[in-house]
C-alpha cells in the first residue's frame, strides 16, 4: 500500500463515519475538522522525502488491517478486573482512558476548587468558555501533518483545567489502555490549560492489555499560563505490535515552566513529536527523554523549540539505548527569532549502541536570527566505557552486572530529573527491569495477557 | 602467592614484556621500577587481566591455579587488587553503591552472607579513616569531580574495603603532593599484614620511603635487568637508570 492510498482509506473513513465522530464533541470543535482535511489532503502522510522523518518509515508501521473503534458504547470491559496501577506512595488522581475513550476517574476525590479533570469531548460540551479559546491554537499542520489527521478522527481524550493560583499538590495519572480483540486505530485528542500562577504534575501511561496491534494517533495541547508550571512524565510502555505518533504542542507564557520527561520502554514504533512555543519573556522549558529499544523496534524523537521572546531557557537532555535490530532518531529543532535576544538553548543527544546492527541517528538543527544568545547542541552515538567497565570488573563486579550498572547510570541522567520522588524510584525499578528484558508492569498491576 | 615464569606479553603485535620472572611470597612488598615505557603498567594490566594484551609465552601462577585463566572478576574476587594510575570517572555510579555490590561479589564467592546496607555504611566509615576521606566525596559517584590526589586517595580506599591478598599499586604517587603522598602511603602501610602482598610500581624512590619495600627490581624494556634490596632504589636515585641499559 502506498501512502496515497493509505491517505485515501482514511479520507473516507472520516467522510463515512463524520455523523458520529462529530456527535460527542461541541461544533466548535467539529468546525476545525473541515480545515484539518483540507490541510491532510494536502500534505499527506509524512514520508521519508520529509526532512523530519527523514529516519522514520512510517508506512511500514502504519499499513495493515485495523479496525477502527468510533463507537464507544460497543466498548464493554470491566477495567478493574483487568487493570490497576498504583504508586506506592504516590498518592494520584487516576484517569482511564480505553482505546481512546474516557473511561472513568478512579477516587474521583476533592478536587480543589475550579479544578477539572474530565473527558475531552464532555469538557468541550460544558466548558466551552475554556476550550474554545485553546483548541486547535497550538496544534500546526505545516508542522506535523499527522496533527490534522489528529484533529479529523479526534473524539475524546483527557481535559484538564488548572485555575487561577491554584497549586495541585496531587498528581494527576493518566492510564491509557489499549484493549481489543481486533487491531484497531486509535485517536486520542487531549487539551491541558493551567492558567497563571496554577501549578500541576500530569503522569500519562500508555499500556496495552493484549497482543492485538494498534496503532494509536495522540495530540496534547497544552497551555501554560504565566508564571504557571507543569510537570509532565510520560511513561510508554505498549507491546511490540504497536505502533504511536504522539504530538505534544506546548504554549507558554511569560516566566512560565514546563518540564517533560518522557521513558519509552515498549512498543513497535514510538514516534515523539514535542513543539514547543515560549511565547512570553523568561520562561523555561526542559524536555528530556529516555528510550530502550531493541528488536526490531523503532523509537523517534523529534523537537522543536520556538524561541519567540527574549530571556527564555530551554534545556534539552535525551538519551537512548539500542540494542538487537532496534534503530533510533533524534532531531532537535531550536528556532531562536530576531527579537529573542537572550535567549539560551542548550540540547544534549547521548546514545549507546549495544549491538552490532542497532543504528541510531541524531541530527540538531538550530536556526537562529539574533546574536546576543547562547546555544549549544551535543551528540554522542558510542559504545559502553570499556574503561569504565574494566574498572567495575576489577573490583569483583560481573561483567553483565557491570554493563546493566553502567547502563543503569546512563539513564539515570535523565530519569533523576522527575521531581517526583516516589515516581522517580518507580521509574528507575521499570527501567532496570527493561535493561533485563523483563516484562515492564509494576507489582501492583493485575495485567493478563490475553492470547 | 604469585609465580611469572617467562612471561612474554605483546600489544598490537609489539612485544613489551620480553621473559619476565618474579615470584612473591605473602607478606612480601616488591618495587618494581623502570623508565618510561620498559612495561611496567604492561605487566600490570596483565595481572589483572586487561584486554587486548596477549601472552604469547610463559605463565602466570597464583595461589596454585593459572591465572590467565580468569576473568578479571574473577581475579578480583580471589584477592587480586589493582590500583589504577588514571582511574576512570563513572558519573551515576555512586560510590557506594558500586562498593557495597563489590564487596557483596567477593563475600558471595567466598560463601559469605552479603552484608546489610547499615553494616555496609558502618565498614565504610570504618574504612574511611584509614586515608582520611570524606563522606563529601564518598557520597558522590566514582571519581567524579575529584582532584588528582583524591583519586588516589580513593583508590586506597577501596582497597580497605576489598582487603586484597595481592595489592597491585600503579604508579600510585603520580600527581601526589607530599601530604597526600603520606597519607596514601600510610592507608597502604595500615592495610599490609604476614598474610598479603603488595606490588608497587614506580618511577621515583620517593614512595619507597614511605612504602619500604623488601625487594626491588628494575625492568627495563620489558626485561627485568636487577634485582636486589632496598638500597637499590637509592642507587637508581643517584644515578638514574642508564647504567642499567647496556
Amino acid at each position: 500500500m502506498t501512502t496515497l492510498e493509505l491517505q485515501e482509506e482514511l479520507t473516507n473513513l472520516y467522510t463515512d463515519n463524520y455523523d458520529r465522530i462529530s456527535e460527542d464533541t461541541s461544533a466548535f470543535v467539529n468546525h476545525y475538522r473541515e480545515q484539518a482535511l483540507e490541510d491532510f489532503k494536502r500534505l499527506g502522510i509524512p514520508t521519508k522525502k520529509n526532512e523530519a522523518y527523514r529516519y522514520t518509515d512510517l508506512m511500514n508501521y502504519l499499513k495493515g488491517d485495523y479496525s477502527y473503534e468510533i463507537d464507544p458504547s460497543k466498548l464493554s470491559v470491566n477495567l478493574d478486573e483487568l487493570f490497576r496501577c498504583d504508586i506506592p506512595e504516590l498518592d494520584t488522581h487516576i484517569v482511564l482512558i480505553l482505546n481512546g475513550f474516557y473511561y472513568r476517574q478512579n477516587n474521583p476525590g476533592i478536587l480543589p476548587e475550579g479544578v477539572i479533570i474530565c473527558s475531552f469531548a464532555e469538557a468541550s460540551i460544558k466548558y466551552p468558555e475554556i476550550v474554545n479559546k485553546h483548541y486547535g491554537r497550538y496544534a500546526e499542520a505545516s508542522l506535523d501533518s499527522l496533527a490534522a489527521l489528529n484533529t479529523l478522527f479526534a473524539q475524546d481524550g483527557f481535559f484538564i483545567y488548572i485555575p487561577e493560583d491554584v497549586i495541585l499538590d496531587k498528581p494527576i495519572q493518566i492510564i491509557n489502555i489499549g484493549y481489543s480483540f481486533k487491531n484497531l486505530r486509535l485517536t486520542r485528542r487531549n487539551l491541558i490549560v493551567a492558567e497563571k500562577g496554577s501549578s500541576a504534575s500530569v503522569l500519562v501511561c500508555d499500556h496495552t492489555l493484549c497482543l492485538q496491534s494498534f496503532i494509536t494517533n495522540s495530540l496534547t495541547e497544552v497551555y501554560t499560563g504565566e508564571n504557571a508550571s507543569i510537570d509532565y512524565v510520560k511513561l510508554q510502555n505498549e507491546n511490540s505490535n504497536s505502533s504511536q505518533i504522539s504530538n505534544t504542542f506546548v504554549y507558554q507564557e511569560t516566566k512560565s515552566t514546563f518540564t517533560s520527561n518522557t521513558v519509552s520502554l515498549h512498543g513497535g514504533l514510538i514516534r515523539n513529536n514535542l513543539f514547543v512555543k515560549l511565547n512570553g519573556e523568561s520562561a523555561t522549558n526542559n524536555a528530556y527523554g529516555i528510550f530502550f529499544c531493541d528488536d526490531k523496534q523503532h523509537i523517534a524523537t523529534y523537537t522543536h523549540i520556538h524561541h519567540v521572546k527574549p530571556n527564555c531557557q530551554s534545556n534539552q537532555l535525551f538519551k537512548g539505548i539500542i540494542d538487537g535490530d532496534g534503530t533510533g532518531a533524534f532531531s532537535g529543532k531550536i528556532l531562536v527569532d530576531k527579537y529573542a535576544i537572550k535567549t539560551q538553548a542548550y540540547q544534549r543527544s547521548n546514545n549507546i549502541l549495544l549491538s552490532k546492527n542497532a543504528r541510531m541517528n541524531s541530527k540538531p538543527h538550530l536556526e537562529i536570527y539574533n546574536d546576543d544568545v547562547k546555544c549549544t547542541h551535543g551528540a554522542t552515538i558510542g559504545q559502553l566505557d570499556t574503561d569504565a567497565l574494566f574498572y567495575l570488573r576489577s573490583r569483583g563486579i560481573g561483567y553483565t552486572e557491570a554493563r546493566q550498572l553502567l547502563m543503569y547510570a546512563f539513564a539515570n541522567e535523565v530519569i533523576g530529573k522527575i521531581n517526583l520522588v516516589p515516581l522517580r524510584e518507580r521509574m528507575i525499578q521499570l527501567f532496570e527491569k527493561r535493561l533485563k528484558g523483563e516484562l515492564t508492569h509494576c507489582e501492583n498491576c493485575n495485567i493478563h495477557r490475553i492470547a | 602467592m604469585l609465580e611469572i615464569k617467562n612471561l612474554h606479553v605483546s600489544i598490537e603485535g609489539k612485544e613489551i614484556l620480553k621473559g619476565i620472572n618474579l615470584t612473591i611470597h605473602a607478606g612480601e612488598i616488591h618495587a618494581i621500577m623502570g623508565p618510561n615505557g620498559s612495561g611496567k603498567s604492561t605487566l600490570a594490566a596483565v595481572l589483572t587481566g586487561r584486554e587486548n594484551y596477549n601472552v604469547t609465552e610463559g605463565s602466570i601462577t597464583y595461589l596454585g591455579e593459572d591465572l590467565l585463566d580468569l576473568a578479571p572478576e574473577e581475579r578480583a574476587r580471589k584477592g587480586i587488587f589493582l590500583s589504577f594510575q588514571y582511574p576512570v570517572e563513572i558519573p551515576g555510579v555512586s560510590m557506594v553503591n558500586f562498593m557495597k555490590t563489590a564487596i557483596n561479589e567477593q563475600r558471595k564467592f567466598n560463601n559469605l552472607e552479603p552484608l546489610s546496607a547499615s553494616d555496609f555504611l558502618k565498614l565504610m566509615r570504618e574504612k574511611k579513616e584509614i586515608v582520611e576521606i570524606t563522606s563529601n566525596l564518598t557520597n558522590r559517584s566514582v571519581n567524579e569531580g575529584f582532584s588528582g590526589g583524591e583519586k588516589k586517595k580513593n583508590e586506597i580506599f577501596q582497597m580497605a574495603i576489598l582487603e586484597p591478598k595481592l595489592a597491585i599499586l600503579d604508579e600510585t604517587d603520580s600527581g601526589l603532593d607530599i601530604d597526600a603522598l603520606r597519607i596514601v602511603a600510610n592507608g597502604v602501610n595500615q592495610l599490609r599484614n604476614q598474610e598479603n602482598a603488595t606490588i608497587v610500581i614506580t618511577h621515583y624512590q620517593r614512595l619507597l620511603e614511605y612504602i619500604v619495600p623488601d625487594f626491588v627490581h628494575v625492568l627495563v624494556k620489558g626485561k627485568i635487568v636487577r634485582s636486589s634490596g632496598k638500597e637499590l632504589a637509592l642507587e637508581l636515585e643517584e644515578k638514574g637508570y642508564d647504567w642499567l641499559k647496556e
